[in-house]
């Protein structure tokens, strides 16, 4: 193997890193703040929750390539979308790649925000009302807090999976870490060595990603900690 | 809306027998795939439960670096590097030209490698649920050890552990969409080719939609089956005869 090409390879690599960065940063956030409002409406009254189920049932059900191509092309078939205020987002493959991995992730996450709020327990709710609390307040301050700290773990999961599903939006032309590997590696033929460069990349990522959840879980769970009474 | 029935329906000029020839190479690419991946994932959990050092930091490797790299990567890795191998090797033994893999095998072993990480893991957990008493027990009435395998170990680990792999089925069965890629004209690439080439685009992804759905719910449905099977042996739990 020769370490000129690895380190170039690498070099080129990089470049597309602050891109995949953005798409999973950008889309794991917006996701998160989705998934906590759809895990709220699924525990509330009906028709809310029967929606977030189909929804949900939806989302999982389907590949996310699916969903970013109905978003990149299925879309801009109609005059309306066209028309509309949203089209100069939803022509760039790179917002249609954030709106689908974004949608695609609040699905599965709603779920695991789900699991958290059932978690919470009855007394805390019991003892946060006994306090006079209103309704919000009591989610502000109690519910969400429990519930997000719960669900955390589970999460970090999601997030890894989103990091890799960042790799799709290349397949719309997005020029992020694996379109760059797959420019060098159709131009090159030489899959094993732009893969390991790019594998290093992700399992880095994905790396550390893990530790900053353990770590902020750590921190979320000051009374679990090592030497509290 | 007519139109797009027509469209997609089975007269002449509809897509309909295309899309039912496209589901069906799909769910044999996952289905291959998931065999891939159920034999790597049986090796990795020998390796990681009772392998000696080598082979358990050989598993340990495999799941770790499977699990955190994209699938896509993994795609291109098996078609690109997949001909370079052969085309070395076809040179080698005196052939001229250039030889690749073709989609179907591509797609099999490499998303077949990655579902195989995530199986190392669903049939390890699914080992260390079995009940120690039950396997002493077999040791005790003396059963040989592939006596055991197959009547106490093989239906144990499967109760434990069916409910891990109809998730990793699923998940073989959404990820053979990127398969498309290297050409296969599977589900995925049939629904892109039908909206490429008409002007109706959104109905075929819409259409892929419900393909996909029906898919994963129905296969959803056997693996359901397939639990309530593996469980049939056991005493029913109060809330369960409540249900």
């Amino acid at each position: 193997m020769d370490t000129t090409f690895l380190l170039d390879t690498l070099g080129q690599l990089l470049s597309g890193l602050p891109l995949t960065l953005e798409l999973a940063g950008i889309s794991i956030t917006a996701g998160m703040v989705l998934a906590t409002a759809l895990a709220l409406l699924r525990t509330g009254p009906r028709p809310g929750a029967w929606f977030v189920r189909g929804y949900v049932y939806v989302l999982r059900g389907t590949p996310l390539l699916l969903q970013i191509f109905l978003i990149y092309y299925g879309l801009g078939q109609f005059d309306w979308v066209r028309h509309s205020l949203l089209w100069p987002f939803l022509r760039q493959p790179y917002w249609c790649a954030i709106l689908a991995l974004t949608l695609n992730t609040a699905a599965y996450g709603s779920e695991i925000i789900r699991g958290g709020l059932q978690a919470v327990p009855a007394g805390a709710v019991e003892a946060g009302r006994a306090a006079g609390m209103s309704r919000r307040l009591l989610y502000r301050r109690i519910v969400l807090p429990l519930a997000l700290r719960q669900a955390l773990p589970a999460y970090s999961n999601e997030m890894i999976s989103m990091i890799k599903a960042t790799s799709l939006a290349s397949i719309v032309t997005m020029m992020e870490l694996s379109g760059i590997a797959y420019a060098i590696i159709s131009e090159t033929y030489r899959a094993l060595e732009v893969f390991l460069c790019a594998g290093a990349i992700y399992l880095t990522l994905t790396f550390l990603l893990s530790r900053a959840v353990a770590f902020a879980e750590a921190w979320l769970n000051p009374h679990l900690r090592a030497g509290t009474p | 809306m007519l139109a797009s029935l027509t469209l997609l329906g089975f007269g002449p000029t509809g897509w309909g027998l295309q899309l039912l020839r496209a589901t069906a190479m799909t769910l044999a690419v996952s289905m291959a795939a998931y065999a891939v991946g159920m034999a790597f994932g049986a090796l990795g959990a020998w390796a990681k439960l009772a392998g000696r050092r080598p082979a358990r930091l050989l598993a340990e490797a495999y799941t770790t670096i499977l699990r955190g790299i994209p699938d896509l990567l993994v795609i291109y890795l098996f078609y690109f590097g997949g001909s370079q191998v052969l085309t070395a090797l076809g040179h080698a033994f005196g052939g001229e030209g250039f030889f690749g893999l073709n989609g179907f095998t591509v797609g099999m072993l490499a998303v077949g490698t990655v579902s195989g990480a995530y199986q190392t893991e669903v049939l390890r957990a699914g080992y260390l649920a079995v009940p120690k008493g039950e396997i002493e027990a077999a040791r005790m009435a003396g059963m040989g050890r592939l006596l055991m395998l197959r009547r106490i170990i093989f239906p144990r680990v499967l109760r434990f552990a069916l409910p891990g792999m109809g998730n990793v089925w699923q998940q073989v069965l959404k990820e053979s969409t990127l398969i498309s890629v290297t050409g296969l004209v599977e589900l995925m690439r049939q629904i892109h080719i039908g909206a490429g080439s008409t002007h109706d685009a959104f109905a075929f992804y819409l259409c892929g939609f419900a393909l996909y759905l029906a898919l994963t719910t129905l296969s959803g449905l056997v693996f359901r089956a397939w639990e309530g099977w593996s469980i049939k042996g056991e005493p029913r739990v109060a809330g369960r005869m409540a249900a």
